[in-house]
């Protein structure tokens, strides 16, 4: 009997989580980057904690981006190695709900344990509490959107030796855009002011990248495969 | 007469890798109950043509056709009924054998454990489906990846060296499983470089570079 796309989907995601509980470490790295890197700047800069809220929005979206970086390379190119990503690719599924369903998993690992993480390291760079809300939104949607960016990234580098650097050099140009409203939607949570603008922002991006960027990454990864 | 197309033919491939004409104009067609045997020296591009008939690569010339349609029109589909053995046994270490098998076959059919198990103990490592792949050697690794094609039920079997690692029990349950599936009406199509001998239609083709 065959599968439906649903079910297909479900376990991709299942298998990725799997996968990725049986390596803890993976999991735990990205998010100890990211706490080490947001706390080494109040260290680092002895400043007064007005002008570490100032500079906190920056600091925050800066360490969300390079730590969700560190993560992307595994996307692909782990079951590109074992030969499992051609067996996913001649699972009569189609390459992009593959990818889909990967990165979405991806993005549950990655980008939510982020968004979970982040009070802990704003409570370290002084932003209020009443900001968090704003914060954590603007967070799950730029990861997503960075996960979706991620994949083309991920896809097109699997052949590649040292395809992290390069991957990098792809995403993060694409990614000032999510800096720029990110930072912004956060800065103005923390003064008080409406962020909802910034959010739309945000939230418009992720929606063009989940519509083309699994096409995209499929694409890619079409390429790399042959 | 007029006859009903059936069965994978490909007609005239070519293949280019960089400047290197790897496949030269390839033809071939298989039909159901019978098991092509492509043989040939190292390099010449019998993993290319395997990659090539799966649908994972386009070639450069020349058509693969599945029922008399060019595959690339439905690839999917197509690859539905496909179980494709690579030269690598294509498991994650820290998955067990059996989750292996869970989560490559599951995308292709429904099954149950059972049926897994069923598998797994047809290929003789019964014992190892709670493992992690990765304790397994090679030659077990290889007998799951044998599984997995097996618990596929696909018409289509492609088989990329699969007697490598393989003991001489090993090297017969290959041959009987390739036996029963295509008196059962599949095909089959397998890169070996010894002489096959099994009691069905078998055709050759000899890769020169």
């Amino acid at each position: 009997m065959k599968v439906g796309a649903w079910r297909a989907f479900v376990l991709i995601v299942y298998r990725e989580l799997c996968l990725s509980f049986r390596r803890p470490e993976h999991l735990f790295q990205p998010l100890v980057f990211f706490l080490i890197v947001t706390t080494l700047f109040p260290l680092g800069l002895s400043l007064q904690l007005s002008q570490l809220r100032d500079i906190a929005p920056g600091v925050l979206w800066v360490a969300a981006l390079l730590s969700s970086l560190l993560s992307l390379d595994s996307l692909f190119k782990s079951d590109a190695d074992d030969g499992t990503l051609e067996q996913l690719a001649l699972s009569g599924q189609g390459l992009t709900l593959i990818v889909v369903a990967k990165t979405c998993a991806h993005w549950l690992l990655t980008g939510l344990a982020l968004v979970v993480v982040s009070p802990i390291v704003a409570i370290a760079l002084g932003i209020p509490t009443a900001a968090f809300a704003t914060m954590m939104m603007s967070l799950a949607l730029g990861t997503l959107t960075l996960s979706w960016l991620g994949a083309i990234g991920a896809g097109l580098t699997i052949g590649l030796r040292r395809g992290n650097v390069l991957l990098s050099l792809i995403v993060l140009p694409l990614a000032t855009p999510l800096l720029i409203f990110g930072a912004a939607a956060t800065e103005r949570a923390i003064s008080g002011t409406s962020a909802v603008g910034a959010l739309y922002f945000l939230a418009a991006l992720c929606v063009f990248t989940s519509t083309l960027a699994p096409f995209a990454a499929t694409a890619a990864l079409r390429i790399t495969l042959e | 007469m007029n006859i009903a197309p059936d069965g994978l033919e490909f007609e005239k491939v070519h293949v280019w890798r960089g400047d290197r004409h790897v496949l030269q104009g390839v033809s071939a067609h298989v039909r159901p109950r019978e098991l092509l045997h492509i043989s040939g020296p190292n390099g010449t591009g019998k993993t290319t043509l395997l990659r090539v008939l799966s649908g994972l690569l386009r070639p450069e010339q020349g058509s693969v056709r599945w029922l008399g349609q060019s595959i690339m029109t439905f690839r999917t589909e197509y690859q539905a009924s496909l179980a494709y053995a690579s030269h690598e046994p294509a498991l994650k270490g820290d998955l067990t054998a059996l989750e292996n098998l869970h989560f490559a076959v599951g995308l292709k059919r429904r099954i149950t454990a059972e049926e897994l198990h069923a598998a797994l103990v047809r290929t003789g490592v019964g014992v190892c489906a709670d493992l992690p792949a990765r304790v397994l050697s090679a030659g077990q690794r290889r007998r799951v990846a044998l599984a997995r094609v097996l618990a596929m039920s696909a018409t289509v079997w492609l088989l990329d060296e699969p007697y490598t690692n393989l003991d001489a029990s090993g090297a017969d349950l290959v041959s009987g499983l390739l036996q029963a599936h295509v008196q059962g009406g599949g095909l089959a199509l397998v890169v070996a470089h010894h002489e096959l001998r099994l009691p069905c239609s078998i055709r050759r083709l000899e890769l020169n570079s």
